[in-house]
């Protein structure tokens, strides 16, 4: 058997067997603790330019089918599994993951280490690695070339997995709304989600600018997730949609930007939130959300009382229980509110998705 | 929101004796809830009757009630104590059943007791199937979720279950409802099935209800554990995954998680389900579980049933993600939320959120048809598993080995030796569940069935059976090596094989592959069950070796003591083992050592990872071990390991261990074979000059009828190699004997004793430190000899034996205790016939009645075992407190109470096994009564084991002719007692001949009358009989009087009558019967018991 390596920029190596498909990949190395949903992760674009590792040993026993992708393709930039699937096993599934990658050109490995690895990366923080699946040169030299790779930190990216042209998601049954979700490397199921509750959803490209969101004439303005660091994007169209005291949700990326726009100030965490079990508390009513999360950045906020901002008072509305972390802001007048993690859920849970509801509702009152 | 403080006291419930279903899980969860409540404040009272758990403690409770639970008895102890609160979701089916019933005769409401956990409805909504059927159909209906149930009607006659079977079409499924563990449950096929389980199923329901369901055999099993709090918080401890698909009872199934096969889509519709059901049935705060069946060619999910409370599957999910179900819920259930309880594992995350595993859990169950001749061996809904074993590993295959090597049982690992059998013979046995078919399937691979047969077979996921597969090819690799190289035996070990199979498989010795993995440096390494797949550091050391990269095993300073636990329950090594392995790690932390518990069985108390400062979720065979007393020995000094405590498991490593350079404590290997070889027992007898009944040993027909002849009938046959009482008869003729010889296995050497008719049995468990000897308790049998210990009732303080006799038995016990080198316990069995007292045997470990005789005589016996174990002297322990200051447990003041221990057979499950003692263990559990007067010990013990002795109606008679003259006593006193007494012609003959009025039945065998008179047979399975009295003659294989005996148990057992088969048991009985009828029957606490005792000065 032929074998790969993976090689982390602090010398770090981890020796496996190649996956997917073969070559050689950089990226930005994180670990994903969720037990299901590899395919909805792998077409994520918010892990653009990060190579997954998956803590769950076993990946690809259900195939891969056509309903379940959240994206036109795989963006994950590298994929590091312990027990690859050999069979796929489910009614719904029409090809093999192992296939799936190779057919998207996804370099992986298949390695035994990948406990070892995420309790490094937990340790150090996240950091560039790279596959080699028929490494020719010594590991120095993969190591130097890894460190070469671009960082995370600084990195402008949601033009590069965003749509290019505008795109309307039809309201499914009676429309009621309409929102104009900007696409900073938006997943498939959010606006679904926004659809199934009367919703006709605008998809706009990552650049769009205040003229052209209002240009649909919209109920809601909504910011999607997306890969990258927040500080790199220019917050200017959405102050302008708060100025116009337009409704405003955000998730994700876009909760980051609505920090940025309210003058907070976003950090890199050490190694991130990246899975589908995190407990996220309503600071409103002590209830706790299980949540799906996939950030690496987040925004700097003072938890328990709230602050001003040119739009009024805002709280944190969302706080992680693990670590206490920023998961969620709102105008204290609630006209616009954003979310650190993933109430589309998927994968995930679905106790989050109550917070599309508000939305609609928050667009219901400021047409009323 | 903190906890409630407008209650004060609690009442906890246990689940009673071990029966198959309800097992030593509900020892654990109960023992996390009293800790809990204890520690959160509140006074707990629990009752239980099983004294072999842990939760009897008298510290895990203030008020500690060893009485039979049954609505009468708790509603007693209410009475008395008074509790502010119930707490009835922690033990089991009983003590839910409990609860509805001490809530439906008003108890709850007269007495002010508030049901905490889940309330009478969300009980009723979750047990009531036709209630449960419109709360999935309405989530499905209000929340748009993907839910439905099986077709299904409800039924309270057979006219009902007729009509409904055609309605549905067969095969149909049979359940009843209101009982636990699938009793009474199965598939009917046809009209006479049905009319066959429906019967029984409507019996066995205490509301007179069926359910009739389409059938949905072969679909995909799952099970989710779901944890709620009072602002509705709710999350998904754990998925789990049942390899065998539906058909069998999961209990039975081997199962997974977390579930392997689900995309992400179909799991959360699952978990929303989960989620919607659990808010509708209205379960407030606590655990529960909830089934599901899906189509796999389709999807269809079907939501099966719901358990409002703690389970084997929450033990068994607690356990496989470091998620403390039973603890959390008892906290929920007095007022906090999730988010207020800290994760036990990280200390800094909190327990409102899912556990994400980065290893698979596989569990096995253990089964013992071999006790059982005649039962059906089939796998069907109706649980039949004794135990289960439970393993970590870093991938299926790897989890998969482990498990199986942790059954401990002959062939339950996959081998590749030999030739297997012919294919189309392996598929066919495949296709009917049973036990060991993951084996018979990787036997049929080698054999060369395809992926595709396998699935025809069974219907098990393909890809479940593509790690068979797996598995067949990386045996080959390992068989086609040139040579065992580093790469081929790390490849190979990562798949879960042991030293033992790669041996087997390259035809060298176990040790050499392990020599040769060694001088490879190959050892596994130790990983963290740590709730967060490593996102978090663990504090909590709960580990499992894979072989994997980096092992995690912490540092210490601490002397480490490592406890070798008892595995998977089963018939003879079950809850008693768990109990004196927790008390030697409890007693040993308490005493500064570390302790290190190895164990695999899920359902223990020993692995909680509360229980001990470190533990080992490992196989206990040679291999396993070795390599955690290495890792152990790598980062701190290790005092020893403790073999005896864990029954006969651990003993069995003894000698290799000692041989491995590893330091056993207490008593030693040699020590150990002095008492476990016979001719050395022999000598060690000889020497202290004690008799033993006679023997000889024999292989052959010839040899062993020349030994009958030489020693005299009746004796105790038995082949050398087995342990435990498997394969042993009492024979009475030449005839009989020399068919059990000829039914042996050639070669083997059959031991043949003299049994000692109608001897008073005597156990006697003991501490010995080298110097002094503690008798710890001396037991009476109530059963004559022949009856194998573990099934025989027995009373402490000796009710029949006088000081001279205990003086006898004492000196006995100190002359093998010296003699064998005991440090520790010593159990000894011994036999009293015409004035001499005989050895039977001698066991130098702790036994089966350790927790019994601790719990009878308020004296700690396994803390104190450990501690002699390292070092201390009985004198020593004396000074301290643990021991009383004089005296034993030979030395109980006249005013002791007595206590009796019963045993709990499961022959309601194993339908057609006869059910009369013998010699062979077969009972799965025991309970304790305790009284001041043996009368009412017996009813009470009666009471907890199989229901309340009747106290008016009709008793049947009839008795072997030996036992003619002794039953006249015990007969007359319940005819006095207002009994119609009925009897066989030649028991009534007797009768009438003293003054007894008894009306002649008639028997099996003769047939309804001519007048259309019943039989015996007959008038018991109408009901008409309250209470049986048969005790058993002739030898097996006769027809006749045997065989209406036979017939007469069978129905006792269908139509869940009393039946006594000993005339002393009919003795005591009868006491205990006179007793209630005084109604002189009052409760007492095992605390107040301990201080009745000192102040009688014991």
């Amino acid at each position: 058997m032929t074998s790969a390596l993976l090689v982390l920029e602090d010398g770090r190596v981890f020796h496996g067997t190649p996956y997917g498909a073969e070559g050689e990949t950089f990226g930005e190395m994180v670990f994903n603790t969720g037990m299901t949903g590899y395919q909805e992760t792998l077409t994520d674009p918010s892990y653009h330019r990060q190579i997954v590792a998956m803590t769950a040993p076993h990946i690809g026993n259900t195939g891969v089918n056509d309903e379940d992708p959240e994206s036109g393709r795989v963006w994950v930039a590298g994929y590091v599994v312990r027990e690859p699937s050999r069979v796929v096993s489910n009614w719904r599934a029409n090809r093999s993951l192992d296939d799936y990658l190779k057919e998207q050109g996804v370099v992986g490995i298949a390695m035994p280490g990948t406990r070892a690895l995420t309790r490094h990366l937990r340790e150090r923080g996240a950091m560039r690695a790279g596959i080699f699946t028929a490494p020719a040169e010594p590991v120095e030299d993969l190591v130097e070339r890894v460190r070469q790779a671009p960082r995370m930190e600084g990195a402008d990216l949601s033009a590069e997995v965003a749509t290019t042209e505008p795109y309307v998601v039809p309201a499914i049954g009676e429309k009621r709304f309409t929102v104009a979700a900007v696409d900073l490397g938006i997943k498939g199921m959010t606006p679904h989600r926004m659809a199934e509750r009367g919703c006709e959803v605008h998809v706009l490209p990552a650049g769009a600018t205040f003229e052209q969101i209002m240009a649909v004439e919209p109920d809601g303005v909504f910011l999607s997730n997306g890969p990258g660091d927040p500080a790199t994007v220019d917050v200017t169209p959405l102050r302008r949609v708060l100025e116009a005291r337009v409704p405003f949700f955000g998730i994700c990326f876009g909760n980051q930007i609505f920090g940025r726009a309210l003058g907070l100030s976003t950090y890199k965490l050490r190694y991130g939130h990246r899975g589908v079990n995190q407990p996220v508390q309503d600071v409103r009513t002590g209830k706790v959300e299980i949540s799906a999360h996939n950030h690496g950045f987040a925004v700097e906020a003072p938890l328990g009382e709230p602050f001003d901002t040119p739009y009024g008072r805002a709280e944190v509305s969302h706080v992680n229980l693990n670590d206490r972390c920023v998961e969620g802001l709102r105008l204290l007048d609630g006209r616009a509110f954003s979310v650190q993690y993933h109430p589309e859920a998927a994968a995930g849970p679905h106790d989050a998705a109550y917070l599309f509801d508000e939305f609609c509702e928050v667009m219901s009152r400021a047409q009323a | 929101m903190p906890k409630r403080d407008d209650i004060r006291s609690v009442l906890v419930i246990g689940s009673g004796p071990i029966v198959i279903g309800q097992a030593c899980e509900f020892d654990y969860s109960g023992t996390q809830a009293c800790r809990v409540l204890r520690d959160e404040g509140f006074r707990v009272i629990l009752v239980n009757s099983n004294p072999a758990t842990i939760m009897t403690d008298p510290e895990f409770a203030d008020a500690t009630y060893v009485e039979p639970i049954t609505p009468e008895y708790v509603e007693k102890i209410i009475a008395k104590e008074r509790p502010d609160a119930l707490l009835p979701t922690l033990g089991g089916q009983t003590a839910l059943n409990t609860a509805v019933a001490l809530h439906e005769s008003g108890a709850l409401e007269r007495y002010e007791v508030e049901l905490i956990g889940a309330d009478f409805d969300a009980i009723q909504a979750g047990e009531n199937r036709e209630l449960f059927k419109g709360i999935v159909a309405k989530v499905a209906r209000e929340h748009g979720l993907n839910a439905e149930s099986a077709s299904s009607v409800v039924c309270h006659t057979m006219d009902e279950c007729l009509a409904a079977a055609t309605e549905l079409g067969y095969p149909v499924v049979v359940r009843p409802s209101f009982t636990m563990g699938g009793v009474g449950s199965g598939f009917a096929y046809d009209e006479t099935d049905l009319l066959r389980i429906a019967g029984a199923g409507l019996d066995a329901s205490p509301t007179t209800e069926v359910l009739l369901e389409e059938s949905i055999i072969g679909w995909k099993e799952y099970e989710l554990e779901v944890m709620r709090d009072k602002h509705d918080n709710v999350v998904i401890v754990c998925s789990i995954e049942n390899i065998d698909p539906m058909g069998v009872h999961t209990g039975d199934s081997v199962t997974v998680a977390p579930a392997l096969t689900l995309t992400d889509r179909e799991y959360q519709n699952m978990r929303d389900v989960a989620i919607a059901v659990i808010r509708e049935v209205g379960v407030d705060t606590g655990g529960c579980n909830i089934q599901f069946a899906v189509n796999p060619a389709t999807g269809r999910m079907i939501v099966i049933e719901m358990n409002p409370r703690v389970s084997r599957s929450s033990a068994l999910a607690s356990k496989a993600t470091g998620f403390p179900i039973a603890k959390i819920a008892a906290k929920l259930a007095i007022g906090y939320t999730l988010d207020e309880i800290p994760n036990d594992i990280t200390k800094e995350t909190p327990a409102s959120f899912e556990p994400t595993l980065d290893y698979i859990v596989v569990k096995v169950p253990r089964f013992a048809f071999e006790k059982f001749k005649g039962a059906d061996q089939t796998l069907t809904t109706h649980m039949k598993s004794v135990g289960e074993a439970m393993a970590i590993g870093r991938s299926f295959p790897e989890a998969l080995q482990k498990a199986l090597r942790s059954l401990e049982k002959k062939d339950s690992s996959f081998s590749w030796t030999g030739s297997p059998r012919p294919k189309a013979e392996l598929l066919d046995e495949s296709r009917v569940p049973h036990d060991g078919r993951l084996r018979t399937m990787q036997q049929a691979i080698r054999a060369g069935a395809t992926a595709e047969e396998l699935f025809e077979a069974t219907n098990i996921d393909p890809w479940f059976l593509d790690q068979l597969f797996l598995l067949d090819e990386e045996a080959r690799a390992v068989g086609e090596a040139t040579e065992l190289t580093a790469e081929v035996l790390e490849r190979a070990k990562r798949h879960g094989f042991s030293d033992a199979q790669l041996g087997e498989i390259r035809g060298i010795d176990e040790a050499r592959v392990r020599d040769l993995r060694h001088a490879l440096g190959l050892r596994p390494v130790y990983n963290t069950v740590d709730t967060c797949a490593a996102e978090f550091a663990a504090k909590t050391p709960y580990l499992y070796s894979a072989y994997d990269e980096e092992s995690e095993v912490p540092y210490g300073e601490r002397e480490k003591v490592i406890i070798l636990g008892s595995g998977p329950n089963r018939i003879g090594q079950g809850i008693e083992f768990d109990y004196a392995c927790v008390h030697a790690s409890f007693e040993l932390s308490r005493a500064g050592f570390e302790t290190v518990m190895v164990n695999c069985n899920p359902e223990t108390v020993s692995t909680d990872y509360d229980t001990s400062d470190r533990l080992y979720f490992e196989p206990l065979t040679l291999e396993d071990v070795l390599e955690v007393v290495h890792a152990e020995q790598q980062t701190g000094p290790v005092a020893g390991v403790i073999v005896q405590l864990g029954g006969q498991t651990p003993l069995g490593l003894a000698q290799s261990l000692k041989d491995a350079g590893v330091p056993v404590v207490g008593t030693s290997p040699e020590s150990i074979h002095l008492a476990e070889e016979r001719g050395a027992f022999g000598r060690v007898l000889a020497e202290a000059q004690l008799p033993a009944p006679k023997h000889g040993t024999a292989t052959t027909v010839a040899e062993a009828l020349a030994v009958a002849e030489e020693i005299g009938y009746p004796v105790l046959v038995r082949p050398s190699y087995v342990l435990g009482g498997a394969g042993m008869a009492i024979v009475y003729d030449d005839a009989t004997l020399s068919t059990y010889m000829a039914a042996q296995e050639g070669g083997h050497p059959v031991l043949v004793d003299k049994f000692l008719d109608e001897a008073i049995e005597i156990d006697v468990d003991a501490l010995f430190d080298g110097e002094e000897l503690y008798l710890g308790g001396v037991m009476e049998h109530i059963e004559e000899a022949g009856i194998h210990s573990g099934d025989s009732a027995c009373a402490l303080p000796p009710i029949t034996l006088g000081s001279n006799d205990i003086k006898r038995i004492r000196a006995a016990t100190e002359g093998i205790a010296r003699g064998v080198g005991v440090r520790g316990l010593l159990n000894v069995q011994y036999a009293m016939s015409a004035g001499v007292l005989y050895v039977l045997e001698a066991n130098p470990r702790a036994s089966r009645t350790v927790p019994f005789v601790s719990k009878a005589t308020a004296v700690p016996l396994a803390k104190a075992a450990a501690r002699v174990m390292l070092g201390s002297s009985i004198a020593s322990l004396r000074e301290e407190g643990m021991l009383p200051a004089t005296g034993d447990g030979g030395t109980l003041p006249l005013e002791a109470s007595i206590a009796v221990k019963e045993a709990v057979l499961p022959f309601n499950r194993f339908r057609g096994v006869d059910i009369v003692l013998g010699p062979e263990m077969r009972s799965t559990g025991e309970v304790m009564g305790i009284d001041e007067s043996f009368g009412v010990a017996y009813a009470k013990s009666q009471a907890a084991a199989y229901g309340e002795l009747p106290t008016k109606g009709r008793a049947f008679v009839s008795v072997a002719n030996r036992d003619k003259r002794a039953m006249i006593f015990p007969v007359r006193a319940l005819a006095d007692l207002g009994f119609e007494i009925l009897a066989t012609e030649g028991t009534a003959e007797v009768l009438r001949r003293n003054g007894v009025h008894a009306k002649i039945v008639r028997k099996q065998s003769e047939g309804p009358g001519p007048g259309g008179e019943p039989t015996s047979v007959q008038y018991i399975l109408d009901g008409e009989v309250d209470l049986i009295v048969n005790t058993p003659f002739g030898s097996p294989g006769q027809s006749g009087p045997r065989l209406d005996g036979y017939d007469i148990r069978t129905a006792a057992v269908l139509r869940g009558i009393p039946c006594i088969t000993t005339v002393a048991g009919l003795a005591a009985a009868a006491a205990g019967i006179q007793a209630i009828v005084r109604g002189d029957v009052g409760v007492r606490s095992l605390q107040e018991h301990a201080r009745a005792l000192r102040a009688a000065g014991a």
